[in-house]
């Protein structure tokens, strides 16, 4: 399973816009290049992230091969309830990773 | 390894040098064309493919990227849209396009009333000097747009000489 | 090999035009030594800067778990001699290459991971620039993060890092260029696009976005003599710590930042 780093703060106030920032490991093979013996390098990306929060989402973003390798990507929300933001990427060659982080609102 | 990803850059930049230096060095060579890029032309399409009939106006989006990068493979990048985010008045989705990649959509995002800040942040490749445009989708169906040209410097002591 | 033809005549050029300007060769004062990091654009500092944003910090965390994963016929892994690193490894990095008095040679962390692993583990050394080696180094290194580099001062390493200091300033390839001529007489210039930098090895390994990932020094190092268009030392070479050893002396005193970035 691929690295991710997920940065969440722990506590919010309710009603509190937060930021979220995800950087996961991916090389993000645009399918663009060749290798040293001259044959193409498949293409190897992220196509999807999707955020949820409370199984609700609230954000996604479609990758192109344009996206820099270990994709970062930062976005905010409101924190409206205690609960737990799950993150999953998938891609090319059945990439598929989840990753969770809990939030509590007071 | 070569990078043809970045081929363009590479040739700029060697123009540039051999203009200046080839009578100091003496040497000259061919670089292989690539044709896989978009074209203006592509981006254009591929904002009206996104936009449909509406109109574009300028205005309400900001682009922040730096002018010069020191490097293309990643060029951190923010876009902030001006909405009060409230379920009557909210960016549904920010895009970005660019002109000379070898294809113009960078990333599509959505989003919504819930995000309570339009704002989003990544890193992107650019293969050359060049424009990039962001785009946002509102909740009333209108489209607002900024752009900007960013200049892509490419470093003397690379590694693809190998 | 196009792209090579273009590198190489810039840099040939732009050296015809700066050697005149070129100072005597001397040891940059203490007061003006400064990181890489310093002479990189904002955006990229912020980048190294932000724990949240900087991807090295991808490898730190894959070296936490190899730091506590078991190894070899025993299952021992490096925690199971060290403990928490954040306590055994503190500064440690900052100390590194350091003179193994056994081998009678300075090790740098590299090698120094790799020995624990054949002697201690009993299990394979880590391939140079292995995506594990890089992990475990970054995690350990990072716990010198902040701390001044500050080798042993003594007869022995001296030694080795004069021997660096010489390879440093010995003029070598086809471009017939000593590592001093660009990053003790020349840094602060341009070169192509680029900033030089006094190359100092304050946050390695560090991750590049000209590489796209996390690399060693010993790989900088590589990279720097094909530049030159001299023969890179073998991975394995004494040449290569015996200049990381000189490196990190003419850095002493400069802070460890690992996991860097640079462009």
């Amino acid at each position: 399973m691929a690295r991710a780093l997920i940065n969440v703060p722990a506590r919010a106030k309710r009603g509190e816009v937060i930021e979220i920032k995800t950087l996961i490991s991916h090389p993000m093979e645009s399918g663009y290049r060749v290798g040293t013996n001259g044959t193409p390098i498949p293409r190897d990306i992220i196509t999807l992230f999707t955020c949820t929060y409370n199984g609700e989402e609230i954000f996604r973003a479609e990758l192109s091969p344009a996206i820099a390798a270990n994709p970062f990507i930062a976005f905010f929300t409101t924190a409206t309830e205690s609960g737990a933001l799950a993150f999953h990427w998938s891609g090319d060659n059945g990439f598929s990773t989840t990753e969770t982080a809990a939030l509590t609102v007071e | 390894m070569a990078d043809p990803f970045f081929s363009a850059a590479n040739r700029r930049c060697f123009l540039i040098r051999t203009a200046g230096f080839a009578a100091v060095v003496g040497m000259s060579s061919a670089l292989p064309l690539r044709a896989t890029r978009a074209t203006p032309q592509a981006m254009q399409q591929a904002i009206r493919k996104i936009v449909g009939e509406a109109a574009l106006q300028h205005g309400k989006v900001m682009l922040d990227v730096p002018p010069l990068v020191e490097n293309g493979n990643a060029v951190p990048l923010t876009v902030s849209v001006d909405s009060p985010m409230t379920e009557a008045d909210h960016v549904k989705a920010i895009h970005i396009i660019n002109e000379k990649n070898p294809q113009p959509q960078v990333i599509s995002m959505t989003l919504g009333p819930r995000a309570g800040r339009a704002s989003v942040s990544t890193r992107i490749k650019l293969a050359d000097s060049q424009q990039i445009v962001a785009l946002a989708e509102m909740s009333d169906g209108s489209f607002w747009s900024e752009s900007a040209d960013i200049v892509v410097t490419i470093a003397a002591c690379v590694e693809d000489i190998l | 090999m196009s792209a090579l033809s273009g590198t190489l005549g810039g840099l040939v050029a732009t050296l015809a035009v700066l050697a005149p300007l070129a100072a005597f060769a001397a040891d940059i004062p203490t007061a003006e030594r400064r990181s890489g990091s310093e002479f990189m654009g904002r955006e990229t500092r912020a980048m190294q800067d932000d724990d949240a944003a900087n991807p090295g910090m991808l490898a730190v965390l894959d070296g936490e778990a190899l730091w506590n994963r078991g190894e070899g016929p025993a299952g021992k892994s490096c925690a199971s001699c060290h403990g928490d690193a954040q306590h055994s490894m503190n500064g440690v990095a900052a100390r590194y290459p350091a003179f193994d008095a056994a081998l009678g040679r300075p090790l740098d962390l590299e090698q120094r991971v790799n020995l624990c692993r054949t002697d201690r583990q009993q299990t394979a050394p880590l391939p140079f620039e292995s995506t594990e080696l890089l992990a475990l180094t970054a995690y350990v290194a990072h716990q010198a993060k902040g701390q001044p580099i500050a080798l042993a001062d003594d007869r022995q390493t001296r030694r080795f890092a004069d021997a660096g200091r010489e390879i440093f300033e010995r003029r070598q390839g086809q471009l017939n260029l000593s590592c001093g001529q660009c990053h003790d007489d020349n840094w602060g210039r341009k070169l192509g696009g680029a900033a030089i930098p006094q190359a100092h090895p304050t946050g390695y390994p560090l991750y590049r976005l000209e590489w796209q990932s996390l690399g060693s020094l010993r790989r900088r190092l590589r990279n720097c003599l094909v530049g030159m268009r001299a023969e890179p030392y073998p991975n394995d070479a004494p040449e290569i710590v015996d200049l990381e050893l000189y490196l990190a002396w003419r850095a002493r005193d400069l802070s460890i930042e690992t996991p860097a970035v640079r462009p």
